[in-house]
């Protein structure tokens, strides 16, 4: 077929052969993938340990105490950073984008094979440089994740000597990552889809991964920008936000700036970050449902056109983080009113989830049981987020236990549970074995509850404006005795949860070498990744022929239809070619 | 944020403009086949290189529409202190704008396959975009000497870092430019270095434009 030959023009891959262009110096897009995820998985524990070191302090202060309250503040911010940006960033972008967009749109790899690979290296680059913050005089920045000059860079915050310039230098070195990588996932996209392929045909994973990407891509220089421009005041003595400041009882030489200024460039960054997490898990959520209640995505327009104007709208919103910063009341009344309209496409997609489920052949698989808690964890933190959004239930709130419960249901649990649904959906794909399914089991239930135990105190713990980023509480009168018991509950639940993460490894990594062969397509799916000539897909993805496309990725119980799924390099059949 | 805000949504219009041409009002259950995939372009894909470049070009603008924002949000504030611009900027711009007409006719002379001419191009390519940014670093000097050094006033740290962020654009498009001319002069078929030349032709219009933009700013306020 011509077109074949002209699809397949200028892309000449290179077949590696050696152990180390085939799994280190890979330009595959697979290996790449996995490249990201394992370091994104291994940062991630790093910051679930320093979640330990906290937890056990605010349980148990008198008895568990293994940190002081330097570090306590050190291990709040590279938490806070490690989980948005160097994990769920990386994982969702650079690890389920780089898998599955060439194989689910019918590429053979990205269209820029070795950018690519320069973007796993680089941003490897940047998780290096933020773990040696760990081991600098002074230790990590403990500025919390936000990193608000002017005290970021002020002597007396830990970490102002070393620790934040090396957290500003990595976030830079991670946005060159993430521009290198993004460019190619949104370029694959527009230019590499196979014959067949509309856009209106990709499954609803793409969609959620390709918006996200453009939202980082023009959020993400906000993020350089600001960190620029603190470098600067921070080596060269700048005062682009840095105010007049009398320190030690001295006038620093700086003066004049605006933290404000700061605030607003950072959360212009900020908001678009909630949904770079956010609307590829969507998007994979939504394709998990689909499959696994074998009945196709309702309202499939209606859920892309809520993944475009989530991402169109998610630009007017950020200065929602900023009710209390003095800035312009009006200016609160406006974010509000956006902060609400994005509610509505977003109550769109959660409806139409559990429309895709009304009636469904529902098959529990550990998969199905993870997307289905993330419906619940979401709605959850959705909800709490309309609270927050209004600028007079915001302000008692504000920097309570309340703002920290709302965004771990909405920004930390509930991407993490697609996180794992989309490993355990993928894994028989990746590995090309199946994992055990009772551990799986176990695993969900043992998070969903666990986390449920973590999180949902916390709002009580807002509600008595129990303050966030204290090390302890000792000799505040308005927080009762049973304040602390709850925390200790909380720390329980915390430990009981992090333990819990071991039965996913075991789970993982016995699966992988020892877990018995799986099905090219063990969920029966129709979207294209699970039609690869072999599995796991070797370089090239596909055979001498890329694969047609004739059909939407939805095609589930179709009425007539001899199997409860058809392909969609599945032709016309003659009833569907008379029909038209 | 004016200034971003612009930019963003000019930006999403675009896209959202693209999307409604790719038939995003369909029912895409109901339409089966291949025949509705009507992209020509499927069998001559434009080179994913120049899709590539206007992505990057459209991540470059949102660093310097954030940095414009940022400079304007500075500049209300009381201790704002005008910069007095060096003279010789406007010499720089010159060869700036003499830089980009060259690799115009460059990649004109790369169509018409005018070996001669290309290596000629290329060559004042070069030339004068190394003018430009040797200019510029004079001109940080004399603006040093002359009292607004980095730390005297956010409007002259603004002037350092407008100044320094578009030259190291231009010397990332200088590396990409050297390799074009290596291959060149390494005697490549002119055929495989157009793209390669169109690319920086595209490239130094923007970073032209975009000087200029900010050569406007800074002599306006």
């Amino acid at each position: 077929m011509a077109y074949v030959a002209l699809a397949d023009r200028g892309q000449v891959l290179s077949h590696p052969k050696s152990f180390i262009t085939k799994y280190i110096w890979s330009q595959d897009h697979k290996v790449i993938a996995i490249q990201y995820s394992l370091i994104a998985v291994a940062v991630g524990v790093v910051a679930l340990i320093l979640s330990l070191g906290m937890r056990l302090q605010l349980g148990f202060p008198d008895t568990l105490s293994i940190i002081d309250p330097s570090e306590y503040m050190q291990f709040v911010t590279m938490h806070g950073m490690i989980m948005v940006i160097y994990l769920l960033t990386a994982l969702f972008l650079g690890g389920f984008g780089n898998y599955l967009i060439p194989l689910m749109i019918g590429a053979r790899d990205m269209v820029f094979p070795y950018m690519n690979m320069l973007s796993v290296w680089v941003y490897l680059v940047s998780v290096i440089i933020l773990m040696a913050s760990f081991f600098v005089p002074g230790g990590p920045t403990g500025a919390g994740w936000t990193l608000y000059p002017p005290q970021a860079i002020l002597f007396g915050t830990p970490g102002a000597s070393w620790g934040i310039i090396l957290m500003l230098v990595s976030l830079a070195v991670f946005i060159v990552a993430f521009t290198m990588g993004g460019l190619n996932y949104v370029t694959t996209v527009l230019q590499a889809r196979t014959r067949g392929m509309t856009m209106m045909r990709m499954p609803l994973t793409v969609w959620g991964i390709f918006t996200a990407t453009i939202l980082g891509l023009l959020a993400f220089p906000a993020l350089l920008v600001s960190a620029i421009m603190m470098l600067f005041d921070r080596l060269l003595g700048t005062s682009f936000f840095m105010p007049a400041i009398v320190s030690m009882g001295e006038l620093s030489e700086t003066g004049g700036g605006s933290p404000i200024l700061f605030q607003h460039l950072f959360w212009f960054f900020g908001h678009p970050e909630v949904y770079i997490v956010a609307l590829p898990a969507f998007g994979i959520v939504s394709d998990l449902l689909s499959v696994h209640a074998r009945k196709n995505i309702f309202g499939y327009r209606m859920m892309v056109w809520a993944i475009v104007g989530i991402g169109g709208l998610s630009f007017v919103v950020w200065a929602h983080h900023m009710y209390v910063s003095g800035m312009n009341p009006y200016f609160g009344f406006f974010f509000a009113t956006t902060t609400l309209i994005i509610a509505v496409p977003t109550a769109i997609k959660v409806y139409n989830w559990v429309l895709t489920l009304w009636q469904g052949d529902i098959h529990l698989t550990v998969p199905m049981l993870f997307a289905i808690g993330f419906i619940f964890t979401f709605i959850h933190g959705g909800l709490t987020g309309i609270f927050l959004g209004n600028v007079v239930v915001d302000l008692p709130l504000s920097d309570t236990y309340f703002v920290v419960a709302h965004f771990h249901m909405v920004m930390g649990v509930s991407p993490i549970l697609v996180i794992f649904g989309a490993i355990y959906h993928w894994f028989p794909k990746v590995t090309g074995r199946m994992f055990n399914d009772t551990l799986g089991k176990f695993h969900f239930w043992l998070t969903f509850l666990g986390t449920y135990s973590i999180y949902l105190p916390m709002h009580y713990l807002g509600f008595l404006g129990v303050p966030r980023r204290y090390y302890a509480f000792e000799g505040i009168d308005f927080i009762p005795e049973s304040a602390m018991t709850l925390n200790s509950g909380i720390t329980v639940a915390a430990i009981f949860v992090a333990v819990t993460q071991i039965l996913f490894f075991i789970n993982m990594f016995w699966s992988t070498f020892r877990g018995p062969k799986a099905d090219p397509n063990p969920w029966n799916a129709t979207s294209l990744e699970w039609f690869t000539p072999q599995t796991p897909p070797i370089h090239g993805n596909w055979g001498p022929e890329l694969p047609q496309v004739y059909r939407w990725a939805y095609e589930y119980s179709a009425p007539g239809a001899d199997k409860d799924f058809t392909p969609q390099t599945d032709p016309p059949t003659d009833a569907e070619i008379a029909a038209r | 944020m004016i200034t971003i805000i612009i930019f963003i949504f000019v930006s999403v219009g675009i896209s959202y403009w693209w999307l409604l041409r790719q038939r995003v009002l369909e029912k895409p259950w109901l339409v089966t086949g291949t025949d509705t995939d009507t992209r020509e372009d499927i069998g001559r894909t434009p080179p994913a290189a120049r899709t590539g470049l206007i992505v990057f070009l459209a991540v470059v603008t949102s660093v310097f529409s954030l940095f414009i924002s940022a400079y304007f949000m500075r500049m209300e504030l009381n201790d704002w202190r005008p910069v007095d611009e060096p003279g010789l900027l406007w010499f720089n711009t010159l060869l700036l704008i003499m830089g980009s007409l060259s690799i115009h006719w460059c990649s004109r002379a790369a169509e018409d396959l005018n070996v001669k001419t290309v290596k000629i191009t290329l060559l004042a390519t070069g030339l004068f975009t190394g003018g430009f940014i040797l200019g510029q670093l004079i001109a940080w000097q004399q603006l040093n000497e002359a009292g607004y050094g980095l730390r005297s006033n956010p409007a002259s740290a603004f002037f350092y870092l407008f100044t320094g962020l578009h030259g190291l654009h231009l010397l990332g498009g200088l590396w990409v430019w050297s390799k074009t001319s290596i291959r060149v002069l390494a005697g490549a078929e002119l055929e495989q270095i157009q793209l390669s030349v169109e690319l920086c032709r595209n490239y130094w219009h923007y970073l032209l434009v975009v000087w200029i933009v900010l050569f406007a700013l800074l002599l306006s306020t």
